[in-house]
């Protein structure tokens, strides 16, 4: 276990070395000198250079990527162009908005999609199935931005039950928050929902056909009970990995979303700095972003093991 | 699961015949301004009605239809192109070197989002249709690569395979002559399933406004347009909205159909 551990970590670091090799690359070959770009067409050669220099823009590839990606592994991701604050202290604002609407869209597809699955398996078939099958086919049709906006339109702008965009920030306390990010969260849930429900039904028939729940039917058990006790649990193994592979997507998808909802999250963030060509913001939380997703796969690897003392080697 | 078939077959058909009616015809042109005519709800001369310049819906949707099949075939192009070789190369040499690359490289795609992969390419080189096509098209090659590799290592153990290996025949011909056409139907109910995702990553990157620029009409766009006027003329916002569900809907039953046509072996819950 504790050598699986140590390769598991060595895979990490290096799928993490040669994520950032490639963001740092595709940045270095955007044309154009951020410095003379920011200071505008007046700045005389000398104030340009003296910005390069401070920026960090002088110097050989190398030392300027080692800069850069051994500002990223202590916590230092550079100082951004437009805002003149440290990147760490926007992405932690940001991610004050972020990480919540992510992991609020995680709890409501997990909470839809558990259930879901589970009755579809169970009513194999049946109506009941036909109906979550049908539904996950629209679910995973639906852009979820338009999706997005049909929410507003309804329950905002007709009902008035949730605000239609915007963020109050977390200091007027919990409620108005998440009243603001529940919305965002429905939209960025919906196509995840459809998905897992997919994968928890099929799982769970795979379950349902194995040796141990007709053990536990012969046992006495309801039919019921038997999927509750014993099916649920094996059939969380696959849906436990594609949890984690919807973590890229949810980020992603945020980015979007929070577009819909004027949310001063991540995603607004590298849109504003595209736009400005804050070029250290977009290269940091790229970089961010995608260390997020490799963590998480990697986490989520290790999680199987634990779980599933087959999946050990 | 004939239904399926018919059903998705006729509404990806629909975009596709929409999309090429209107290299020709469409029912009002599109790059027309009328203020006096904005915001025209459903039916009479525009039967989806008019945006905020007067433009006819119908004939936007129709114009639409071709941006967002085009980056989507072409994304799939590029994922199949690349991708299918890197696998059938990853399947011939299993366990090598060239194996554990391919297999590595994937990984690490992955980890890129397509919207990543598309906010890095605009962030170089500005927000395009043919970036949108790139950014979609690059995280389609693992997909290929994998699916190739995984359906390729099976076949490799078949004694047709063994046969021509004793005829004499190398790596390359054994790949291209005989695992190849064995993958066509998987090969093609993938590609519909990437197909239909890169409907739906096109509409968001124009969405955003890092797909297809102005004026190319395209549907996420018009959605990006509508938004602002969602409640004044909620009409302008479901249309764009139903026809990317429509042909995603199309597609992804049209793969589902395929898939039980092609190879019963493929059916959820065949075999075991």
């Amino acid at each position: 276990m504790a050598r699986s551990l140590a390769v598991r970590i060595l895979a990490l670091a290096g799928s993490l070395w040669a994520a950032s090799l490639i963001v740092f690359a595709v940045i270095e070959v955007i044309p154009g000198d951020p410095a003379a770009f920011m200071l505008g067409l007046n700045a005389t050669p000398e104030t340009v250079a003296a910005l390069r220099d401070q920026l960090g823009l002088t110097g050989s590839l190398p030392a300027r990527y080692l800069a850069w990606a051994g500002g990223m592994v202590t916590g230092d991701f550079g100082t951004s162009y437009t805002y003149k604050v440290p990147v760490a202290d926007l992405v932690a604002d940001r991610l004050a908005v972020s990480l919540p609407l992510t992991v609020y869209a995680m709890a409501i597809s997990t909470a839809i999609a558990l259930p879901a699955g589970l009755v579809a398996a169970a009513a194999r078939g049946r109506a009941a199935d036909l109906a979550v099958t049908g539904l996950t086919q629209l679910g995973v049709a639906v852009p979820n931005f338009w999706f997005a906006m049909l929410l507003v339109l309804v329950f905002a702008l007709s009902l008035g039950w949730f605000p239609a965009g915007g963020f109050p920030g977390w200091e007027d306390g919990v409620g108005p928050a998440l009243r603001a990010l529940t919305l965002p969260a429905l939209a960025l849930a919906l196509p995840q929902a459809a998905i897992l429900t997919r994968v928890m039904r099929s799982a769970t028939l795979e379950v349902l056909g194995q040796d141990f729940i007709r053990t536990a039917r012969a046992k006495g058990l309801s039919r019921a009970r038997a999927v509750w006790r014993h099916g649920f649990r094996n059939a969380l193994v696959p849906v436990l990995t594609i949890l984690g592979l919807q973590f890229a997507f949810l980020l992603a998808g945020a980015i979007i979303i929070e577009n819909v909802f004027y949310l001063p999250g991540l995603g607004r963030l590298i849109f504003q700095a595209i736009t400005q060509r804050d070029l250290i913001v977009v290269e940091s939380v790229v970089m961010l972003m995608v260390a997020a997703v490799i963590a998480v796969n990697a986490a989520v690897d290790l999680a199987y093991a634990l779980v599933d003392p087959r999946l050990r080697r | 699961m004939r239904a399926s078939l018919a059903l998705g077959g006729a509404l990806a058909g629909l975009a596709a015949g929409a999309a090429l009616l209107s290299l020709v015809w469409t029912p009002q042109a599109v790059d027309g301004i009328d203020i006096a005519a904005r915001l025209r709800p459903p039916g009479g001369a525009n039967l989806l009605g008019t945006d905020h310049f007067g433009r006819d819906i119908l004939s936007m949707l129709m114009v639409g239809a071709r941006t967002s099949l085009a980056v989507a075939v072409l994304a799939v192009g590029i994922g199949a192109g690349l991708g299918v070789p890197l696998g059938l190369w990853a399947a011939a040499r299993r366990g090598g070197w060239a194996d554990a690359l391919i297999g590595r490289a994937a990984d690490l795609v992955f980890a890129f989002p397509s919207l990543v992969i598309a906010i890095l390419i605009t962030a170089v080189a500005g927000p395009s249709a043919v970036n949108a096509i790139l950014a979609i098209g690059i995280f389609n090659i693992p997909v290929f690569a994998r699916v190739t590799r995984g359906a390729a290592l099976a076949l490799w153990t078949q004694d047709w395979v063994r046969a021509a290996r004793l005829a004499g025949k190398g790596d390359l011909r054994i790949s291209v002559e005989h695992v190849l056409p064995n993958l066509a139907s998987l090969l093609i109910v993938q590609g519909t399933i990437q197909f239909s995702l890169g409907i739906l990553a096109e509409a968001g990157l124009s969405y955003v406004g890092l797909g297809a620029q102005p004026p190319t009409p395209s549907w996420g766009r018009m959605l990006a347009e509508a938004q602002t006027m969602v409640a004044l003329a909620p009409h302008v916002a479901l249309m764009p909205g139903l026809a990317i569900m429509a042909t995603v809907l199309g597609l992804n039953l049209l793969g589902d159909g395929l898939r039980d046509r092609l190879d019963p072996r493929l059916r959820p819950g065949a075999g075991a």
